[in-house]
């Protein structure tokens, strides 16, 4: 990859640098991401490479005798696998003849069943489907993943990890992701024998935030196996596939090695997915000249003949290769269409940090956002990016409010909802007791009640006073050699007074023997129902069918704690109340020529007592008071009833003045100069971006009024400019403020003088 | 009901039996038969290689742990000749894991072909 603007050496005068407008645009975030040249050679290509093989399926007695180009004679580890176990012959012939286009429209087309489309793909080879995958535009991958996922209903999956592996923090952050929605807790190790450890405390912290949380510990497949084995992790993930037969035996893997590890989770009711994703081969050496979504298909056609009932791709690790060739971001996707078009569960991506640049991280899912997805992330961060020993995911604590809003904003389900603040209060306190008492009955490590106070109010490992890396080795080790169980925890947590969650760990384990799980895409509901391909199946066929959150659900999604209604500002407003302003009779005309008069709108001091700066509305009264002494000038205050108009109450406030100047304010902070001979829309001086203005504003505005009253011009005062957004910020108070002023209004009341 | 690989009740299994120290590894075990109906779930939804993952499952269902990794290590790339892998197939034939051995088997023939064998 090329760093940009690394001009070549020259033995000429330097060239002038770039312009101020270009080094400008150099200097943004998004030039820190490394974009390559399309290199096929390299497998730096996403969608189609012209190494690709000609798709192509030759059967002899019902066996396969060529795939893709290639003769069976020829044929590596993963072409065998998939020609023994992984295409339905029986309608192969037909798919294989379907033309790409058609295949495409087939998925896209709403009123084409699932099944259908399932069905045909279950015959196509993996260069055939690859390339009808190529074929489907942004726009088209939104609709046939919306169509094609396996589950109904969409959910998400989190990380939960530590730099420290810290068990009392990871519990109290596995019960806040699952109080947040997660339905899938991920979790992994700085330091590998901290396994055991960590498997328990996450098992612990998500059974306190949730029924029915699955949790995996991503680890070496022999040590993940053993996990499951014991009952500490109830899902499996890290069972890698790669697209060429070199890179997957690098990985200590073959696809008959892969496949038996398949069938040993399910031996012990354990659900499990596979993982593969764009990049991983091109990032190893690997590719072969193949195009990433090629090698994809190859991976995706292998998982299907595993018998695997899910795939996490999407990049994954590869996510940043795939990102930095044109249409990558679109070969991620086609990926997850793909997964779901072999009929099995997409655990997505949107995981490893795709970008330096939110625009770009946030641009590169939003479409899967909006489509759906069986798991939307494989892993959300759902801790600090630094705790995040997957290393940063593309989304993080530090997102999950934006995730919450842009749920709102479109009205879908990204699997998250908003979890009470004082809930989660009390979920990690009660999730950090009860690691800790596990610990203790165990022998495995004692934790003082500074512990988990820290650990409870900690927002990341940094937070935590001080911890003992030697302790968590040491009660992983001694979880290791005793042979404890999930079932011994059990024990633990009803022994110690943690009933419920107790019997929510033992659900876990019982889930297995019931082997539900084990279907495609299933999760449990916090009432362990499983919804899955089997018992919540997609059923879209266009509008008004498919999935749509329930009304419960979808009020879930729309009350994200930062909404405001009318009343709750009109109760933040009340806080502020006092008897500063006070009623002092009807308002009549005057003629001191030195008089200026300021009006002000019905709610002031009456409804509204802070402008949208936070300024006591009568602290901007006193500063305009001040400023117009300054001049020497005279002020009244008078409080108009009828009108909420700025530009009627400052010329209103100007005809009462004996000077034929007045001053409009309105509560919120907003204000005008204006004179008794102009029209009302018109003025002399404006603040028209209230939340800007300070006390010292207002008081050159009191100043300047003065000066306008005594027959000068002066330097009108100017807004204070802002590029922040303001209006995003301050317009659903202004709504509520306007409201409120609007109910204050009484149409024919004359004006009222106020003191102050 | 669902039962066990103990034949129990997965119901019976309360907390307060697990702490009496009245719930064995075994009543918290799929039954074969219970990967079997899965299998036929699998297939009735248009999956039919998940419902031969559970039918290898099923199988592997009967296995003490230990030898359930003894396989899987032994099926990695070059742990095992050819002739260990004829036998291994041999040994899964004598539990009743035909599948699980007809799958060594076809490994074993791709090795040999593909350079993994030990």
């Amino acid at each position: 990859m090329i760093p940009p603007h690394d001009d070549p050496p020259t033995t000429r005068a330097a060239a002038p640098g770039p312009v101020g407008r270009i080094r400008f645009m150099d200097a943004q975030r998004v030039n820190l991401d490394g974009f390559a040249v399309e290199n096929p050679e390299l497998g730096l290509i996403a969608l189609s490479s012209p190494y690709d093989p000609e798709p192509g399926l030759v059967l002899e007695d019902g066996v396969v005798t060529e795939m893709d180009g290639v003769k069976a004679a020829d044929f590596d580890a993963i072409d065998a696998f998939i020609a023994a176990h992984g295409l339905d012959l029986t309608v192969a012939v037909e798919a294989m003849a379907l033309s790409d286009v058609a295949a495409a429209r087939m998925m896209v087309d709403p009123s084409i069943p699932r099944s259908e489309v399932v069905w045909l793909c279950a015959g196509m080879t993996p260069a055939k489907l690859a390339r009808v995958l190529a074929l489907l535009r942004p726009a088209e991958l939104v609709m046939a993943m919306t169509k094609l996922r396996a589950r109904r209903t969409p959910s998400n999956q989190a990380h939960v990890t530590n730099r420290l592996d810290d068990p009392l923090l990871l519990a109290a952050d596995a019960a806040t992701a699952a109080a947040f929605g997660f339905r899938e807790l991920e979790t992994t190790v700085p330091v590998l024998a901290d396994a055991p450890s960590n498997a328990v405390a996450v098992s612990i912290g998500a059974a306190v935030g949730s029924p029915g949380v699955l949790v995996q510990c991503s680890v070496e497949e022999a040590l993940e196996l053993e996990l499951g084995l014991r009952g500490f992790v109830s899902y499996a993930e890290t069972v890698s596939l790669y697209g060429t037969e070199q890179v997957f035996t690098d990985g200590d893997d073959t696809p008959w090695s892969k496949a038996f590890l398949t069938s040993a989770y399910a031996s012990r009711g354990i659900k499990m997915r596979v993982s593969s994703g764009a990049g991983a081969e091109v990032l190893m050496g690997g590719a072969e000249r193949r195009s990433m979504l090629y090698l994809e298909s190859r991976c995706v056609a292998l998982a299907r003949a595993m018998g695997a009932q899910g795939v996490q791709n999407g990049g994954i690790d590869g996510a940043s290769v795939a990102g930095s060739v044109p249409r990558g971001v679109r070969g991620l996707m086609a990926e997850n269409v793909m997964v779901m078009a072999r009929n099995l569960e997409s655990c997505s991506g949107n995981d490893a940090l795709m970008s330096e640049s939110d625009v770009r991280r946030t641009a590169r899912t939003l479409p899967i956002l909006l489509a759906g997805s069986d798991f939307i992330c494989s892993g959300f961060g759902s801790i600090q990016r630094y705790d995040n020993m997957f290393g940063p995911s593309n989304w993080n604590a530090e997102d999950i409010d934006d995730y919450l809003a842009i749920q709102r904003d479109w009205g879908v389900d990204g699997g998250l909802r908003t979890a009470d603040t004082g809930a989660i209060a009390a979920l990690r306190e009660r999730a950090a007791q009860a690691a800790r008492a596990v610990y203790s009955w165990f022998g495995l490590a004692d934790f003082t009640d500074e512990q988990v106070a820290a650990a409870v109010d900690a927002a990341g490992s940094k937070d935590l006073p001080g911890s003992d890396p030697v302790a968590v080795t040491n009660a992983a080790r001694l979880i290791q050699e005793t042979g404890l169980t999930m079932a011994d925890v059990v024990t633990a947590l009803q022994e110690t007074g943690f009933e419920p969650e107790a019997e929510r760990l033992l659900d876990m384990l019982k889930v297995r023997v019931g082997g539900d799980c084990l279907q495609t895409a299933a999760i449990l509901t916090p009432e362990m129902r499983v919804l899955s391909l089997v018992t919540d199946p997609n059923d879209y066929t266009g509008p008004g069918t498919g999935y749509e959150p329930t009304p419960e659900r979808q009020a879930e999604i729309d009350a994200i704690r930062q909404r405001r209604s009318v009343e709750d500002l009109r109760r933040e407003q009340a806080a502020y109340a006092s008897d500063a302003l006070r009623p002092a009779g009807p308002a009549v005309q005057r003629g001191d020529p030195r008089e200026v008069v300021i009006g002000v709108s019905p709610a002031t001091g009456r409804d509204i007592w802070v402008t949208l700066s936070g300024l006591p509305v009568v602290e901007a009264l006193r500063q305009l008071l001040a400023g117009l002494e300054e001049e020497g000038c005279v002020a009244r205050i008078v409080r108009f009833h009828d009108t909420i108009d700025l530009g009627m109450i400052g010329l209103s406030a100007a005809r009462l003045s004996g000077s034929g100047i007045g001053i409009g304010l309105q509560a919120k902070g907003t204000a005008l100069i204006h004179r008794r001979d102009l029209a009302p829309l018109a003025n002399l001086e404006l603040y028209s971006i209230a939340p800007v203005l300070s006390a010292e504003d207002y008081r050159l505005m009191g100043v300047n009024a003065g000066r306008h009253a005594k027959g000068g011009t002066p330097e009108p005062a100017r807004n204070p400019y802002t590029d922040e957004a303001i209006e995003a910020r301050y317009h659903t108070r202004v709504v509520s403020l306007v409201a409120i002023e609007r109910a204050c209004c009484r149409a024919g009341a004359g004006p009222e003088e106020l003191t102050l | 009901m669902t039962r066990a690989y103990s034949g129990r009740p997965v119901e019976s299994v309360t907390v307060d039996a697990v702490r009496r120290g009245e719930v064995t590894r075994d009543d918290l075990r799929i039954h074969p038969e219970t990967l079997e109906a899965q299998a036929v779930v699998a297939e009735r939804h248009g999956n039919p290689q998940l419902a031969a993952n559970f039918r290898r499952a099923a199988e592997l269902a009967l296995l003490p742990d230990e030898d359930v990794m003894r396989v899987y290590e032994a099926l990695r790339p070059r742990r095992s000749t050819a002739a260990e892998l004829s036998d291994l197939a041999e040994w899964l034939d004598g539990r009743s894991c035909h599948r699980n051995a007809a799958l060594v088997r076809e490994a074993r023939d791709v090795y040999a072909r593909r350079d993994l064998t030990r």
